[in-house]
Order: structure tokens, then C-alpha cells, then sequence
């Protein structure tokens, strides 16, 4: 164990169903979560990524594995007694109180003297910036600011570990962003290590220090934003994180770690070689869409790839090129529209396409 | 005023006419089945009981005085009647035990079914439905057939060498009690489950998470957002415990009178319909009056709550 991981989840396994109808909603789970980190765990719904979060608050217990909180096992632990708080999806505020007897429940039930709950409770309602609102009724307020409450009561108890079960779902695009920027800073400030569950990457991408890549059960991967992004683990990752075009390929040399690929219509590139792989190996080559472009006559590039444009989607910011190659296979190119510059390409042209050595990953077919 | 205004302000009064005229038999229906025998009974609470029963259409408050009162009949001085104010007592007493023990035992048992999945909480619902099938009566000897001195409890009590001879538990207030719990315990369960199925669990589980233990969870957070439930389970249970006739007579033996027999004793034996009549009215008056202070008092506690 080392010290400085506010949780570690070891070979966790949760259950539900009984005989043939078994299912695992998380199998063997191994995580690290450090101190002060914003932790989020990322997947699509029903990967088991809010049955880990309950498994750490102590809603669901597991069948195997240990759970330990600073060390202590607390697998068997009654969520009463943990020292973490939630913040749940619907924020579950309690609707027969006020906003400030919401947010000094916890307190109370640990015991605390009046007082120190009163004063802990106005520090909340500041940090959270809602101070007039301390006598409403919870029904009053509107979305974001029941999220504020929500956030507020959980952070009132100072818990070791707060947990976030997709607390942004439920509100709209300008006000999640606003929420996103306000999280990051209450983390910042209050120092709690943020577990949060989403199935946004978007939202996982901009708030997170680290993120595990979840899906049916298992952790794919764990790394920081960017190296999920730019080095998924595997197909899946590549795919849930941002948009990606993948190419079958097969592995025709490697030499000194970099594999010499060919794509079915015959074009060769040179790229890392995934661990573990040998001459032969059918593969997958990724691509973003953004780090591919069009080729221009006018420059004189050669284009790496070449197919007919099938449609043209403009985004404001960006152009999205969806082209079909030779072969069938679709391919896409988002490029960024720069000001004076008039797109002269129209649906149905044959296109080149063309991507730096760096852009391309290969993965394990 | 305007033409158009005219015809508008004539529309309107139209409409309004025709809402009395198709409310009409509705309120006639109201009128003479509700407040019509209520009526007549407060009437014949004023006149003179007649030799037979029935009543002398002259205006006395004797049935009013004998609520509380009885007349010596050697030297006409009143008296405490103190047979009618320990029945007021006992019913008082029991109908209060009754909701309470309803409350106790309703309360996990909604509980229990509105924590089950869908489906199988329609089963439960259904189960508790059940006695409602059997009349009435039929229950209350089959409670009889139970509680007697050869009945289940006592010979099972006896053959397991527990007790040597019979317990007697026939004809006792606990009988009474043990009764009007089993037939007015569905009254309180579906209430009680119905505002349980709305409860938010995942308020529950808030709870536990902010450190409250599953007693504190009961008191703090179920128990203030189910209230409407008990609230109204209370109220089912109370007003008829309170007017029982069947149970007590049955289980009471004729001896432990409640409120229910001692009406129809005015109005059966004792031919004297004013004061049946009299103690009928002074019954509806306790139940109105206890009402009051138990909406109150609950509703003022669910206001502080906030």
C-alpha cells in the first residue's frame, strides 16, 4: 500500500443475479485513486462504472475483492460510517427541509455542536455561493442550484473522498459548463479527492487529472486525458473517446520497435509497434479526424489516402469531410475553417487525404 | 355597458345556472343521505322516549342529561353515570391502543411491500386485500375460535406444556383489542403503502450517506415524508375503532361495552332513543374533536420540519 492513495480497489467484483442469470457489474476491478486527484470514471451506461462508485459509498457491497480507504478495508463497512459523501445524479435533497438544514444534516448526525454546524453550514452556502438561499425550500430552486446544495451538503462533512454520480446529466449545455469550471475550482480549494462518473467524454477530458476507461465490467484503461486520448489501449477506448477512423492493416516488418504497415489498398506507413506484435498481424490503424486533411493540388502533396467526399457538414468552428475510400470504408476529416478561406470542394469530388507519421496508432486488431 | 359585455355577462350567468341545474341531483343525493339522518337523529336527541321505544314529539333535554348524568329514581337528585363514562373511557382508550398497535405493525409491513420489486408488490397488495373478502362478522368468530378457553392459542399453549389450565382471554378489553387490530390493520397498511411507494429511496440512501444510522434514517427522513400516509392510516383506524360494534360485542362478550353497543343498547333493550341518539352525536363530536388536534398537531409538525 502506499500512502498516498486515498483509495484502492483490489480485485473487486460485484454480482447481481443468481445461477445462470449472474452478471457482473464489475469483475475484478483494480484501481488506484491518488489523494487530491479528480478521478473519473468514464464508460458508457450499464459498464459498471456507477456500481464501482456505489461499491466505494457503500450502497452495494462486493462479493470479492477489498476496497481500502486510506489503507482500511472498508468492503464490509455500512456507508454510514464512511467517511465519504455523495453527490447523487437526481442530488436526492432532502424535500421537507431547508436548503441549510439539507447541507448541515451531515454534521448533525456526526454529533457536531450546533454552532459548529451553523458556521460550517454558512461557510458551505459561500463556498458554493448561494447565501441568500439558506431558508428556502429545496422545490424553489432551480436545477443548477439544487446541484449547488447537493454539493454543498456532501462537502459540509469535509469527507475523505467525494463521490459524483454524474452530477452535470440533468442540466443544460451553458450552465454543465459552468458546473464544470465550479467543480474543478472546489476541488481545487477544498483539496478532496473527486471521484466523478460520467459518460461524457467531453466532461471526463476537461475536469479529470486521471481517468479509467470503463466498459461491461472491466477497466480498460487508466491514464491522464491526453493519453487516452492520443494512445487508446485498445479499439474500444480509441472509439468512446473522441471520434476516430480506424483502417484494417497487417503488419509486414517491425524494426526497432517501429512495425512497417500496409493498408488493403495497398498504401504502406510506418508507425510504433504495438507491444507484443509480430510480422503478419492483421491491426487496426487510427487516425483522428482532425489530424487528417485534405490534400491541396496547389501545395503539390501527395495523398496518403484517396476516395469520393459523400457529404460536407459544417460546424461553425469546423468542416467535417466524410469521404468513402476505395474500398468502402468511410473516413472523416474535420478540418478548422479559417477566415477568407472559401471551401471549393462539393459532394461527389474524388479527394486526397493525407496525415502526418505521428497521427497514425496502431492497435491489436 | 356595452352590447358585446351584455352578451358575455349573459353567457356567463347561463353557465352558471347550468352548473347548479346538472349538479343538482348530486347535491340532493348529499343532502338527504348525509345530512338528513343526521338531522333526524339530532331531533330525537330534543324529544321524549317513549314507552316502547320511539319518541313522544315533546321537547326534552333528558337524553342529553343522561350521557353523563342518571336521575335517582326514588328522590330524582343526579348522579355521575359512571357505567357510560367508563365505556366512553374504555373506547377512547381502546380505539387509541387500536391505531397505535395498527401503526406499529402497518408500518414495517408497508415498508416491506413497497421495498419489493414491482410486480410482486401488486401480490402483496393483493394479500392484504384479502380479509375484505369475508364479512365482517365471519372474522370476528373466526378471532372468537381463536382466543377462546378450547380455542387455538389455548389447547396449542397447553399441549406444548406451557401453561397447566386455559388462560382467559375471551371477553377481555385485550380481546377487544387483539380484534379490531386484525380487522382495521388493512386501513392502515394501504395508506401507508401508498405513500411509501412514492417515497424516494434514494433519500434513503442519502441518509446513510450523510452518516445517519438506519434508526435515524427511519426518524429524520422516512418517517417525515411518509406522515400524509400515517396521517390518513390513523384516521381510518380510528373512526370506526371508535364506533365498533361487532368486534366489541362479539369479543367483549356483551360485558366490555364500547360506544358501538352502548347506542344500540339505547335503541335495542333500553327504549330510550333521545339518549341513544344523544350519546350517537356525542360520539361523532369526539371524533371530530380528536381529528382536529391530531391534523393539527401532525400538519404544525410537518411545517416545522420545514
Amino acid at each position: 500500500m502506499t500512502p498516498n492513495n486515498a483509495i484502492e480497489i483490489r480485485g473487486v467484483s460485484k454480482f447481481y443475479g443468481y445461477g445462470e442469470h449472474r452478471v457482473a457489474a464489475v469483475s475484478g476491478a483494480n484501481l488506484a485513486i491518488r489523494q487530491n486527484e479528480f478521478f473519473t470514471l468514464l464508460g458508457p451506461s450499464g459498464c459498471g462504472k456507477t456500481t464501482l462508485l456505489r461499491l466505494i459509498a457503500g450502497f452495494e457491497f462486493p462479493q470479492e475483492g477489498e476496497l481500502l480507504l486510506y489503507g482500511e478495508n472498508i468492503a464490509a463497512m455500512p456507508p454510514y460510517r464512511r467517511p465519504v459523501n455523495t453527490v447523487f445524479q437526481s442530488y436526492a435533497l432532502f424535500p421537507h427541509m431547508t436548503v441549510a438544514d439539507n447541507i448541515g444534516f451531515g454534521l448533525k448526525m456526526l454529533g457536531k455542536p450546533a454552532a459548529e454546524v451553523d458556521a460550517r453550514v454558512a461557510e458551505m452556502l459561500k463556498l458554493v455561493r448561494m447565501e441568500q438561499y439558506a431558508k428556502r425550500q429545496t422545490s424553489q430552486l432551480s436545477g443548477g442550484q439544487q446541484q449547488r446544495v447537493a454539493l454543498a451538503r456532501a462537502l459540509a462533512p469535509a469527507p475523505k473522498v467525494l463521490l459524483l454520480d454524474e452530477p452535470l446529466s440533468a442540466l443544460d449545455y451553458k450552465l454543465r459548463k459552468e458546473m464544470q469550471i465550479e467543480l474543478k475550482r472546489l476541488q481545487t480549494e477544498t483539496g478532496i479527492t473527486f471521484v466523478f462518473v460520467t459518460h461524457d467524454q467531453e466532461e471526463a477530458l476537461t475536469m479529470s487529472d486521471r481517468i479509467a476507461v470503463m466498459s461491461s465490467g472491466n477497466i480498460l484503461q487508466v491514464g491522464g486525458p491526453r493519453d487516452i486520448y492520443d494512445t487508446p489501449a485498445n479499439r474500444f477506448v480509441a472509439d468512446f473517446i473522441g471520434e476516430t477512423n480506424f483502417l484494417k492493416g497487417r503488419i509486414t516488418a517491425i524494426e526497432n520497435g517501429t512495425a512497417s504497415l500496409e493498408l488493403p489498398a495497398g498504401t504502406k506507413l510506418s508507425a510504433p509497434s504495438p507491444e507484443s506484435a509480430k510480422s503478419g498481424d492483421e491491426i487496426t490503424v487510427m487516425v483522428r479526424p482532425e489530424h487528417a486533411r485534405l490534400t491541396s493540388a496547389a501545395r503539390g502533396e501527395e495523398p496518403i489516402l484517396s476516395g469520393s467526399l459523400a457529404n460536407i457538414t459544417y460546424l461553425g468552428t469546423d468542416t467535417y469531410f466524410n469521404i468513402k475510400l476505395a474500398d468502402g470504408e468511410a473516413f472523416t476529416i474535420r478540418q478548422q475553417n479559417r477566415p477568407g478561406e472559401q471551401d471549393t470542394h462539393n459532394v461527389g469530388d474524388t479527394i486526397g487525404i493525407t496525415f502526418p507519421p505521428s497521427a497514425i496508432r496502431v492497435l491489436r486488431a | 355597458m356595452t352590447p358585446q359585455q351584455q352578451i358575455i355577462d349573459d353567457e356567463a350567468k347561463r353557465d352558471i345556472r347550468n352548473r347548479w341545474l346538472l349538479s343538482a341531483p348530486a347535491l340532493v343525493i348529499v343532502l338527504l343521505a348525509a345530512t338528513g339522518p343526521l338531522l333526524v337523529v339530532l331531533v330525537y336527541s330534543f324529544l321524549t322516549a317513549g314507552p316502547y321505544g320511539d319518541v313522544i314529539w315533546k321537547g326534552s333535554t333528558d337524553g342529553w342529561v343522561s350521557v353523563l348524568l342518571q336521575r335517582d329514581i326514588f328522590d330524582d337528585t343526579l348522579s355521575f353515570a359512571d357505567a357510560h363514562l367508563s365505556i366512553f373511557l374504555r373506547s377512547l382508550r381502546l380505539s387509541v391502543l387500536t391505531t397505535i398497535l395498527a401503526l406499529v405493525l402497518g408500518f414495517p409491513t408497508a415498508y416491506f411491500i413497497a421495498t419489493r420489486p414491482q410486480r410482486t408488490r401488486e401480490l402483496w397488495v393483493f394479500l392484504i386485500t384479502i380479509p375484505f373478502w369475508t364479512n365482517l362478522l365471519i372474522r370476528t368468530f373466526a378471532m372468537l375460535e381463536i382466543l377462546r378457553n378450547q380455542g387455538l392459542v389455548n389447547t396449542l399453549l397447553i399441549q406444548l406444556g406451557v401453561i397447566s389450565s386455559p388462560i382467559q382471554m375471551l371477553f377481555t378489553d385485550g380481546a377487544i383489542l387483539a380484534g379490531m387490530v386484525y380487522v382495521y390493520l388493512p386501513l392502515m397498511v394501504l395508506p401507508l403503502y401508498a405513500s411509501m411507494e412514492k417515497l424516494d429511496f434514494r433519500l434513503v440512501e442519502a441518509g446513510y450517506d450523510l452518516y445517519a444510522t438506519p434508526f435515524q434514517v427511519l426518524r429524520k427522513i422516512i418517517i417525515p415524508l411518509v406522515k400524509p400516509g400515517m396521517i390518513a392510516g390513523s384516521i381510518l383506524v380510528f373512526i370506526p375503532s371508535l364506533g365498533a360494534y361487532v368486534t366489541p360485542s362479539v369479543l367483549g362478550g356483551g360485558k366490555n361495552m364500547m360506544l358501538g353497543n352502548l347506542i344500540e343498547l339505547q335503541f335495542g333493550q333500553g327504549r330510550n332513543w333521545p339518549l341513544g341518539s344523544a350519546i350517537s352525536i356525542t360520539l361523532m363530536l369526539i371524533v371530530m374533536v380528536a381529528l382536529l388536534f391530531y391534523v393539527r398537531n401532525a400538519g404544525s409538525g410537518e411545517r416545522s420540519h420545514g
